[in-house]
């Protein structure tokens, strides 16, 4: 389902010279797994869901998603496919203030090729266990509420590949369990497939494969660390 | 969900500044509406040739825009009159002693057989006025034909008056309602304007309807009993209406000044129409192709001026009207440019606080294109619903100040009164404005760098 093949990405420093930030030979998903994807900060998991979102570009590789090369098409191809094959789950949730819970399901279908489906946009707040905050703005609900609906909203367009970027960082403990088990069972409902990011060592055991991106980066981006990866 | 639910929402989102920046456009646009529809009421005011019933004014030499102004509007003050014997050149043969057409009737053709080919002349005189000390209105010697075969009047109330009752006027539709005069009450003219000595009363025998020409606002005494007031006829200086005289007063008021005692401020022609043959079914030439010879003979003699007033009103719109108009014109686009700028003011300052909505939006799978629109979007909401409302409060404003306009101008003037130019290009117009102010915001959303914004804590 994914597939990246030598992705090199370094960034300009300020004082001049670039800064290698990713450099993976290879990482695979397949179709409907869940994979945790660990590593320190600063080592580069954001830019990686970042190129494999294709919002940003690698510098060298290749990231195939469902036999097409995203790093080969040009910016607005790039901008459909992410639409109609991607969902994003942020750390900060993202949702947009002015827009309530309904609509910021809906925003993720107004730029899908799809067309914008209020019941489905519906059947997902339900599903999130949400039904009764539908016309709720943002900040109306509690933390957990927010990122059940950025959850409902990543998966509005029927992706093949969720990504989730630290989803629990901004939850308390006691609903770290719910939204990651919220994600998983969605994406096993929908057969999509699955890339979290966490520090979170509670999070990590409940999957059964976990990349740690420290181990499959060999930019130099000081020194790995060993063992299993714990929280920071 | 549409893109403009999306640049709705936005606006919503900051409601404090969107309402300031809408209510700055508002303000721009009814300052437009009201400015743009005060024009167009200017520029009816004087724009009257048509309404007229005449096509040439004939009077003393002197400026040809003072003949246009006091004859025509009742503005200025006339300098000289014109002699009795003068205005009989414009009359066919019956109306003289010795049974010989005057020089110019023939441009006149009173006496046409051929009812519609006939023209007029018609005499008026000025230098009295009525009203009180906040408005004083102009008072016209002038027969009864000037209501009857030259302007074709209707009246509110009552009828024009008979040339036998010497005392009797009728007044226009502003005077009556101003001074609150009705059929059967009395007029009572003060010589050179309000203060001056009062003349003899005229009884009001009629009302003209409101037609918004000066006629609104003047009062027409009959020619024969404006010729007996005294210091209004050459030599003629007895007091008409002296305190214990009444059979004397009474005889004088049927006793009509002799021709060679009268003058006339100007004359009112409308000119034949000349030519033509119906036998041969060959229409004759309109009284309009005739004025211009008629002109052009009188002005060859010292005696007199003639003028062709919808020239005149021309010359008059370029001096004064269109430059009134260019600089309002100037002012009302300068003001909805200001109102525009403010638009971009306002989007710009909020773009570095919505990077992040932008990104948020640019992950989910918006384009580039898809972002700028719905920041062009929202600029041209913010302008057309502002616009729209300043529409609205423009014509409320005109609604409210309609009573005063047309007491003043004797325009008719309401909610509804448009100035269509500009109107009819109202909406496209703010369409192009919101487009051109929103094109800066727009493209910073454009630019707008989604994995470093996405990073940066919102």
């Amino acid at each position: 389902m994914l597939q990246l093949k030598n992705v090199k990405k370094s960034f300009e420093e300020p004082g001049g010279g670039t800064l290698p930030i990713l450099d993976i030979p290879q990482l695979e998903v397949a179709v409907g797994e869940q994979v945790v994807l660990v590593g320190r900060s600063g080592c580069g998991k954001t830019t990686l869901l970042h190129i494999i979102a294709g919002i940003i570009r690698p510098d060298e590789g290749s990231v195939t998603i469902d036999n097409i090369d995203i790093a080969r098409l040009p910016e607005a191809a790039r901008d459909r496919l992410r639409a109609d094959k991607l969902g994003y789950v942020f750390q900060t949730f993202n949702l947009l203030p002015g827009f309530s819970a309904l609509e910021n399901v809906l925003l993720g279908m107004a730029f899908a090729s799809r067309h914008v489906d209020t019941a489905r946009a519906t059947h997902l707040l339900e599903r999130v266990g949400l039904s009764h905050r539908l016309t709720h703005r943002p900040s109306m609900m509690s933390v957990g509420e927010q990122q059940r609906v950025a959850v409902a909203r990543a998966l509005a367009n029927k992706p093949e590949l969720l990504l989730a970027d630290e989803p629990t960082a901004n939850v308390d403990a006691r609903h770290q369990k719910q939204i990651i088990d919220l994600i998983r069972e969605t994406c096993r409902e929908e057969k999509v497939a699955l890339l979290l990011v966490t520090h979170t060592a509670d999070v990590m055991a409940q999957f059964d494969r976990v990349e740690n991106l420290e181990q499959i980066n060999r930019a130099v981006n000081g020194p790995p660390v060993s063992g299993s990866p714990s929280a920071s | 969900m549409s893109l403009w639910k999306i640049a709705w929402r936005s606006i919503q989102q900051r409601t404090l500044a969107s309402s300031l920046t809408a209510v700055s456009m508002a303000l721009g646009v009814m300052l437009v509406v009201a400015v743009l529809v005060a024009g167009n009421i200017v520029h009816d005011s004087f724009s009257i040739g048509n309404r007229l019933g005449y096509n040439i004014v004939v009077g003393a030499k002197g400026g040809r825009l003072d003949l246009l102004l006091n004859s025509v509007y009742y503005l200025s003050r006339p300098i000289e009159n014109i002699p009795w014997e003068y205005y009989k050149e414009f009359l066919p043969a019956s109306a003289h002693k010795d049974g010989k057409a005057g020089k110019y009737s023939g441009y006149v053709l009173e006496d046409d057989p051929n009812e519609k080919a006939r023209g007029l002349a018609i005499p008026i005189c000025l230098g009295d006025f009525l009203g009180d000390e906040k408005e004083s209105f102009r008072v016209v010697g002038t027969p009864p034909e000037m209501f009857t075969k030259l302007m074709k009047s209707k009246f509110s109330s009552g009828e024009v008056f008979k040339s036998s009752d010497f005392a009797t006027a009728v007044v226009g539709a502003e005077v009556a309602s101003h001074l609150h005069l009705k059929v059967g009450g009395d007029i009572a003219p003060m010589h050179g304007g309000i203060g001056g000595e009062v003349h003899m009363p005229f009884k009001i025998t009629g009302i003209l309807e409101r037609t918004g020409t000066p006629s609104d606002r003047a009062a027409f005494v009959n020619i024969e009993g404006f010729f007996l007031i005294p210091d209004h006829a050459r030599g003629h200086v007895e007091e008409v209406h002296v305190p214990g005289q009444p059979e004397e007063k009474e005889e004088m008021l049927k006793t009509p000044l002799p021709e060679d005692q009268r003058e006339v401020t100007a004359i009112l022609i409308l000119t034949a129409s000349l030519g033509g043959d119906p036998a041969k079914g060959i229409d004759p030439n309109p009284p309009e192709a005739v004025a211009p010879e008629l002109v052009k003979t009188v002005n060859k003699e010292n005696v007199a001026q003639a003028i062709q007033p919808v020239q005149e009103i021309n010359v008059l719109m370029g001096y004064l009207v269109q430059p009134l108009e260019l600089i309002m014109d100037a002012l009302a686009v300068m003001v909805v440019i200001v109102a525009g700028i403010g638009i971009l003011v306002s989007i710009y300052n909020s773009m570095s606080e919505r990077r992040h909505e932008i990104a948020v939006m640019r992950a989910l799978g918006a384009r580039r294109n898809t972002v700028m629109l719905i920041v062009l979007f929202e600029s041209i909401l913010l302008a057309m619903g502002g616009g729209l409302a300043g529409w609205f409060a423009g014509h409320l404003l005109i609604g409210l100040a309609g009573p005063f306009v047309t007491s003043s101008t004797g325009i008719a003037v309401g909610f509804l009164q448009f100035a269509p130019g500009f109107e009819l290009i109202l909406i496209p117009g703010l369409i192009v404005l919101a487009s051109l102010v929103g094109f800066l915001p727009a493209l910073a959303a454009y630019r707008t760098d989604v994995g470093k914004a996405l990073t940066a804590t919102p």
